[in-house]
């Protein structure tokens, strides 16, 4: 545990604007400095296509932080979303395809799901953390059960969808704008989303204003199982078939996008847009930017893990700043 | 009754050992009695390598709110890596492996704390970190070589008096010592005293930034131990080898009782917890229950166990 110093005079007064400034430059000046790297690198990469191949995969990824956010909005951490991301894919390739309307009604039963999995949460104050390590092992069960080997087939209306070429701006970059655009609105300009957002800042006050706890982190949970299915579904656009396995990495990668993306783990502080930008500078550091600089596919792990110290680092950096 | 419910309160270790032999009895129904006892050695001989690392855990656990270590399944994994390569298949060079493998593990454990410390960030995030970069180290260390361990460690780890492995023998000799640590030592009173209020703890003269480094370099060692036996008992290391762990270290603690706020542990529990994990696996086997099946069984279990333990005991 960290003791929280209280700010002093002078810092009141001026100090704490510009630390947030910075702060919340961050996420963009990380992004910034990759695609500067790579566009030293490889100039011919930064192009129409070149985006189209590079962020193809942020797609998904962006989903999963935005639903990892979700979670963090209210302390609490999905550790399942990555087994959840991979149950979601095989439904795609199998009801979602085959039988259109049994798909979508699982899909819904898994939002219904993780609202439940929230109510439970909250209404038994569990650890989410654990809670949802073992939810992990569930939806991966599922998973196996459903397509105990690799294959079916994305819905044809999914890989168009995924495949749309839309004029002058690439895909991936559009898509990012709408996810970051609709999260941003809904969470932090919204009533009820300050309101979700002081669920994690304050539950005492939040509870005392009369708004229901139980209720707030229900939705934040139902939010988490909407954006997941989203991340699978656009997954499964590009990958066209599917694996129990496909989400694996992804519970990792949506708690470093949320982190990298100015996102705390108490309070409710949460960025939409930053998570965006975190996901996007993930996907490209860690497959691109090794890729163009002859880094062996070994490393590419790590380069996830000394992005994110390297930007905790300038995190602190910043703050001590402030305070001299 | 309220006597029971009074001892359950004092003991609630005591849950875990009632589920394992529900589950144990469970499986011997179904074979009428058949294997009874090789189950149980089985059971043991598996639920040994849970409790090495389980009871780290629950040390770090027990620091208090937020305090995890997400590292050990990539700790793990290297640790075997490090400890099969020092060994060389040799059984001149088992010391220096299982020498290895603890300073391996400790090196995590103290990289992990640095960057709690240093970056002052949740140790969730910073032992996740360290565990991408870990597990990205034992790739291009291990670079899929298979090296077999040496005949006489292998053979160590598979001792057995009367169904009783060797190994069991040890590491409840190691969790009684665990147990005694916390409750009786300077150290364990230290780390239970900063799980229920670090302030207080900080104010009432305990040296918490040690005790945390300890505490996680510990964790960090015991998983690189874990990880060379883990090699032992399966022949071979394997970047994989720990994956089970992540989830099984933090359950045995939250099963056998102790707190997921910090503050309370108990050591029993950690035997008790890991022995009905591995029970009741035994028991979905020998269902024949495949592999999908048996992963969402045992998740429903541990998230239906841990919403009826409830997060905060009434009468804490």
């Amino acid at each position: 545990m960290s003791s929280v110093a209280l700010p002093r005079d002078n810092e009141l007064r001026r100090g704490p604007d510009l630390r947030r400034l910075l702060r919340a430059l961050l996420p963009a000046v990380s992004f910034a400095l990759v695609l500067g790297a790579i566009a030293y690198l490889n100039p011919r990469v930064i192009s129409y296509f070149g985006f189209t191949l590079m962020l193809n995969y942020a797609v998904p990824i962006a989903l999963a932080t935005v639903a990892q956010m979700f979670a963090m909005t209210c302390n609490d951490i999905d550790l399942s979303i990555g087994a959840f991301v991979g149950f979601v894919c095989c439904v795609a390739a199998t009801y979602l395809n085959a039988a259109p309307l049994v798909g979508v009604a699982i899909l819904l039963a898994c939002v219904a799901a993780y609202a439940a999995l929230g109510a439970l949460i909250h209404l038994r104050s569990l650890p989410s953390i654990v809670v949802t390590l073992g939810m992990s092992f569930v939806w991966q069960g599922l998973a196996i059960l459903l397509l105990p080997q690799p294959g079916g087939r994305a819905p044809v209306w999914l890989q168009t969808i995924m495949g749309y070429k839309p004029p002058y701006v690439p895909l991936p970059i559009v898509a990012a704008v709408i996810i970051a655009a609709v999260a941003w609105f809904g969470l932090m300009r919204t009533s009820y989303g300050a309101i979700l957002r002081g669920a994690g800042g304050n539950a005492t006050a939040i509870h005392r204003a009369g708004w229901s706890m139980l209720w707030a982190r229900t939705t934040l949970f139902a939010f988490v199982g909407l954006f997941g299915v989203l991340s699978a579904l656009a997954l499964i656009g590009i990958t066209r078939s599917a694996d129990a396995h496909l989400g694996d990495g992804y519970t990792l990668l949506s708690i470093a996008g949320v982190i990298l993306g100015g996102g705390e783990f108490v309070g409710g502080i949460v960025s939409p847009i930053g998570a965006v930008l975190g996901a996007l500078t993930l996907t490209l550091a860690s497959t691109q930017l090794l890729g163009f600089l002859r880094i062996p596919p070994d490393w590419q792990v790590a380069a996830n893990g000394i992005i994110l110290i390297i930007v905790l680092a300038a995190r602190v950096a910043i703050s001590r700043k402030g305070k001299a | 009754m309220s006597a029971v419910v009074a001892a359950l309160r004092r003991f609630p270790w005591i849950l875990s050992y009632v589920a394992a032999t529900l589950v144990w009895i469970g499986a011997i129904a179904y074979t009428g009695g058949e294997g009874a006892g090789a189950m149980l050695t089985t059971a043991l001989s598996l639920a040994v390598f849970t409790v090495v690392v389980g009871v780290g855990q629950m040390f770090v656990i027990t620091l208090g709110p937020g305090n995890i270590d997400l590292s050990l399944p990539a700790n793990i994994g290297l640790a075997s890596a490090v400890a099969m390569k020092t060994m060389d298949g040799l059984d001149s060079n088992v010391a220096q492996g299982l020498a290895a493998a603890l300073g391996c593990g400790f090196a995590v454990g103290a990289a992990n704390y640095l960057l709690i410390w240093a970056l002052r960030i949740p140790p969730i995030i910073a032992t996740l970190s360290a565990s991408f970069i870990i597990h990205s180290i034992d790739i291009a260390y291990g670079r899929g070589l298979q090296i077999k361990p040496p005949p006489g460690f292998a053979d160590f780890t598979n001792i057995q008096f009367a169904g009783i492995p060797l190994l069991a023998i040890l590491v409840a000799l190691f969790a009684i010592l665990a147990g005694v640590a916390l409750n009786l030592t300077v150290y364990g009173r230290s780390v239970l005293a900063i799980g229920q209020n670090a302030r207080a703890a900080r104010f009432a003269g305990v040296k918490v930034e040690p005790i945390r480094f300890a505490t996680y370099a510990m964790c960090g060692a015991l998983g690189g131990l874990d990880g060379a036996l883990l090699a032992g008992y399966f022949r071979g290391a394997n970047v994989d080898i720990g994956n089970e762990y992540q989830l099984l270290s933090i359950a045995v603690v939250v099963i056998g009782g102790a707190s997921v706020a910090g503050g309370k542990a108990n050591t029993p529990g950690v035997w008790g917890g890991a022995l009905f994990l591995v029970l009741l696996q035994t028991m979905l086997n020998t269902y024949g229950v495949g592999a999908g099946l048996r992963l969402l069984l045992t998740g429903v279990i541990i998230v239906a166990i841990i919403a009826a333990a409830g997060g905060e005991m009434p009468g804490r």
